[in-house]
C-alpha cells in the first residue's frame, strides 16, 4: 500500500519545489478566473468561498491527489468531497481544468439542463463524488467513504473540504466523533476559515473556535495558510502520516481572496458580478475577458 | 390453501380459511436480524449500521458476526445515513437501521440530500413503526414515516407484513439499484406466510399479494393491518358482503395493476396501515383509483392524531386499527358505492 501510494505520491511531480509551487499558484489563478467568469455568466452563485478556497483546490487537484480525468471510476482513486456545496464554481473549474470534462460547458453553470448544478451533483458531473449543497453533510458521506476505503484494506484516501460557518451544523460534530472513534485515519478534513458566513462574521453570528473544537473531538489538527501553496502542500503531506486519528487542516483564507472589492465582504458570498466587475476582477487577475486564461490549461 | 397471488392475477381462489389467530407469531424486526445475516453472508458488499438501537433493530447480530462490516454509530442517525451514503457511493450495500421515527424523520433532509437525490443504493430500515411500539408512547411512534419516505423520489417503500415476507424482501431489496425504505415493527405478529398460512409468492418492489378475492369490497393493507385485514374479511362473510384482501407490502412502486383491478371488480375499496391516514398506503391507494378509476376509499390508519402510551393491543383499539373498525369501513364503502 505505501509503495503504490509512494509512486504517484504528490512530491515526486518533475522540477524544482520552487517550479512546483509556481505550477500552483498559476493554477489557482486560473481557478480564480474560471470562477468569476463563469458566476457571471450564470447570474448567480457563490464566488467569494469558492475564490477562498482557490489554493487548497489547486494543491488537492493539481497535485496531491490521485486521480485519472479519462477514467473518473477508477476504484484506487482518491475521493474528495466538497461539504460546502455552494464553492461548487471552484470545484468544477478544476474538474474542467483537469480534463474531466470541455472546459466550454463552465458557461452553462445552473443553467436549465446543464450538468453542473448550483451544488455539486454526483449523477450529472464527471469527477464529483458524492451529491453535497445542504452543509454539514459531506463530512459524514467522507467517513462513509474512508470506511468503505477501509474494508477493502484499499490505499486511496478521502479528502473533504468545510466551510467554518459550516462547522455550526451539529452533524459535522457527529461525523467528527465518529471519524475519531473508527479511527479513520485515512480520511483528511479541511476547513476554509474564511471567518465569514452569509449573514456576517463568523464569530458574531455563531463562534466555532476550529483548533480547540477539532482537538477536543480527538482529532490531529495542524495548521496553514490556506494561500500559501508551500505551506499548504507541507500541511497535507503531514496529514498524511497515518497516526490512528483522522487530520483536519485548518486553513486561515480570506473570502473572496484575489479580487480587491470582494476580499473580506460577506457580501460576495452569494453573488455574482456583473460584466464591468468581471472585467475588473479579471484584470487584477492579469487575465483580459476573453479567451482562456493561459493556452493549454496547466496539467500535471 | 391458497393460490398464491403474484400481485397482477386477480381471481385467488379461496380453498380453506386460515386461521390466523393460531398462526405462530414472530416480529417482523427479528426475521430482518436473520435476513441482515443471510444478506451479509451471501454478499459481501453488504454493510450495516445502527444508532445505538441494534439490541432492538436486531442488527446486533450482523455486527457479532461480521465486526468490520459494522458500524454503530451512536446516538447519532444524521451522521449514519451520510456514513451510510458514503459507503454506498464506494460500491458498499448499506443496512442502516434505527426506530423508524428516527431513521425517516429525525434524519430526514439527510435522507433526502446524501441518499435520495443522487439515488444511493442505501437500505433504510426502520423497526418499531406505529403504535404498536406501546408504551414508550408518541415520542418513539413512527405515524407518518410511509408518507415521508413516500413523497421522495428514487425511493422504494416496503412494508412487509411477516417474518417471511420480510427476509424475502431483505434478499430482494440486494437487487434493487436506488434507496429502499423497509418498515418494520416491534411486536409478534401472524406469519402469514407459510405452513398453515397462505402461499408464499416472489415478493418484488412494485409486487402486491392478492390473499382473498371478493364481490362487494377489497381491503388494501400493509405491515401488521394485513392480518386484521384476513380476519375482517372473514367476519364480512357473516354479515353477507364478498371481501378480497390485497397485500401491499410495496407501497412504492404500488402495484397499481392490482390496485385498479381491484377498483373494477369490486367497485369499492378500504385501506388499512398502521399509519397516518394522510399520505401512506391510504394516499397511495386513493391517488391511483381517483386519477384512473375512482370508487370510494375508505381509509383506515390514524386519523391525523399522535399515539399514546399504553399497551399495543389497546393502542390499537383506541386508534380504530382492529379488524372490526376495517369492517365497519368496508360497510361504509359498500353503502357510498350504492
Amino acid at each position: 500500500m505505501t509503495d503504490q501510494r509512494t509512486k504517484a505520491a504528490p512530491h515526486n511531480q518533475p522540477g524544482t519545489p520552487e517550479e512546483r509551487h509556481a505550477r500552483l499558484a498559476e493554477a489557482a489563478r486560473q481557478l480564480r478566473v474560471e470562477i468569476l467568469r463563469m458566476t457571471a455568466q450564470a447570474g448567480s452563485g457563490h464566488p467569494g468561498g469558492s475564490l477562498s478556497s482557490a489554493e487548497i483546490i489547486a494543491c488537492l487537484y493539481f497535485d496531491v491527489l490521485r486521480l485519472d480525468p479519462a477514467r473518473p471510476s477508477w476504484p484506487e482513486r482518491d475521493r474528495f468531497v466538497l461539504s460546502k456545496g455552494h464553492a461548487a464554481p471552484v470545484l468544477y473549474a478544476a474538474l474542467a481544468l483537469r480534463g474531466f470534462f470541455p472546459r466550454e460547458l463552465l458557461a452553462t453553470l445552473r443553467k436549465t439542463g446543464s450538468c453542473l448544478q448550483g451544488h455539486p451533483h454526483m449523477r450529472t458531473t464527471p469527477g464529483v463524488e458524492v451529491s453535497t449543497g445542504s452543509l454539514g453533510q459531506g463530512l459524514s458521506m467522507a467517513c462513509g467513504l474512508a470506511a468503505a476505503a477501509r474494508i477493502d484494506g484499499a490505499g486511496w484516501r478521502t479528502w473533504c473540504l468545510l466551510g467554518d460557518g459550516e462547522t455550526q451544523e451539529g452533524q459535522v460534530w457527529e461525523a467528527a466523533e465518529a471519524a475519531a472513534h473508527f479511527r479513520l485515519d485515512n480520511l483528511v478534513a479541511l476547513v476554509d476559515n474564511n471567518g465569514l458566513q452569509i449573514d456576517g462574521p463568523v464569530s458574531q453570528v455563531m463562534a466555532v473556535d476550529q483548533v480547540p473544537r477539532w482537538q477536543s473531538f480527538g482529532w490531529r489538527v495542524l495548521e496553514a495558510d490556506g494561500h500559501s501553496i508551500p505551506d499548504l502542500l507541507a500541511a497535507m503531506q503531514a496529514a498524511l502520516a497515518g497516526s490512528g486519528r483522522p487530520a483536519v487542516i485548518v486553513c486561515r483564507t480570506t473570502k473572496g481572496k484575489g479580487v480587491s472589492f470582494m476580499e473580506g465582504q460577506a457580501d460576495w458570498h452569494g453573488k455574482a458580478p456583473t460584466p464591468e466587475q468581471l472585467a475588473r476582477a479579471l484584470e487584477e487577475l492579469g487575465c483580459s475577458g476573453q479567451g482562456p486564461a493561459l493556452p493549454g490549461g496547466v496539467s500535471r | 390453501m391458497f393460490r398464491p397471488g403474484t400481485g397482477t392475477a386477480w381471481g385467488c381462489v379461496e380453498m380453506t380459511r386460515v386461521d390466523v389467530a393460531r398462526l405462530p407469531r414472530q416480529a417482523t424486526r427479528d426475521a430482518y436480524g436473520e435476513a441482515l445475516v443471510a444478506a451479509g453472508r451471501a454478499d459481501a458488499r453488504v454493510v450495516a449500521l445502527d444508532a445505538d438501537l441494534s439490541g432492538s433493530t436486531k442488527s446486533q447480530k450482523f455486527g457479532a458476526l461480521f465486526p468490520e462490516r459494522f458500524f454503530n454509530v451512536g446516538i447519532a442517525e444524521q451522521n449514519m445515513i451520510g456514513m451510510a451514503a458514503g459507503l454506498a457511493a464506494a460500491g458498499k450495500i448499506p443496512f442502516a437501521s434505527s426506530f423508524a421515527i428516527f431513521v425517516t424523520g429525525r434524519a430526514f433532509e439527510q435522507v433526502r440530500q446524501s441518499v435520495a437525490y443522487p439515488g444511493l443504493p442505501v437500505r433504510l430500515v426502520g423497526s418499531h413503526s406505529g403504535v404498536t411500539v406501546g408504551q414508550d408512547g408518541s415520542s418513539h411512534q413512527a405515524i407518518e414515516d410511509i408518507a415521508l419516505m413516500r413523497v421522495l423520489p428514487h425511493m422504494t417503500v416496503l412494508v412487509p407484513a411477516d417474518g417471511p415476507s420480510t427476509r424475502a424482501l431483505v434478499n430482494e431489496s440486494l437487487s434493487i439499484e436506488g434507496p429502499v425504505y423497509l418498515r418494520l415493527g416491534r411486536p409478534a405478529v401472524p406469519v402469514l406466510y407459510g405452513e398453515g398460512g397462505f402461499a408464499a409468492p416472489p415478493f418484488k418492489a412494485g409486487g402486491s399479494v392478492t390473499l382473498l378475492a371478493g364481490r362487494d369490497a377489497t381491503i388494501v393493507a400493509c405491515g401488521v393491518m394485513v392480518a386484521e385485514a384476513v380476519t375482517a374479511a372473514y367476519r364480512a362473510e357473516a354479515i353477507g358482503l364478498s371481501v378480497g384482501v390485497i397485500d401491499a407490502y410495496s407501497v412504492k412502486p404500488l402495484d397499481r395493476d392490482a390496485v385498479l383491478a381491484a377498483a373494477r371488480a369490486t367497485g369499492a375499496l378500504v385501506t388499512a396501515e398502521e399509519h397516518s391516514v394522510i399520505g401512506g398506503l391510504g394516499g397511495a391507494v386513493a391517488e391511483t383509483v381517483a386519477e384512473e378509476y375512482p370508487v370510494p376509499v375508505i381509509r383506515v390508519g390514524l386519523l391525523d392524531r399522535f399515539g399514546e402510551s399504553g399497551a399495543p393491543d389497546e393502542l390499537l383499539k383506541l386508534c380504530r386499527l382492529m379488524a372490526d373498525d376495517i369492517l365497519a369501513a368496508v360497510r361504509r364503502a359498500v353503502a357510498v358505492k350504492r
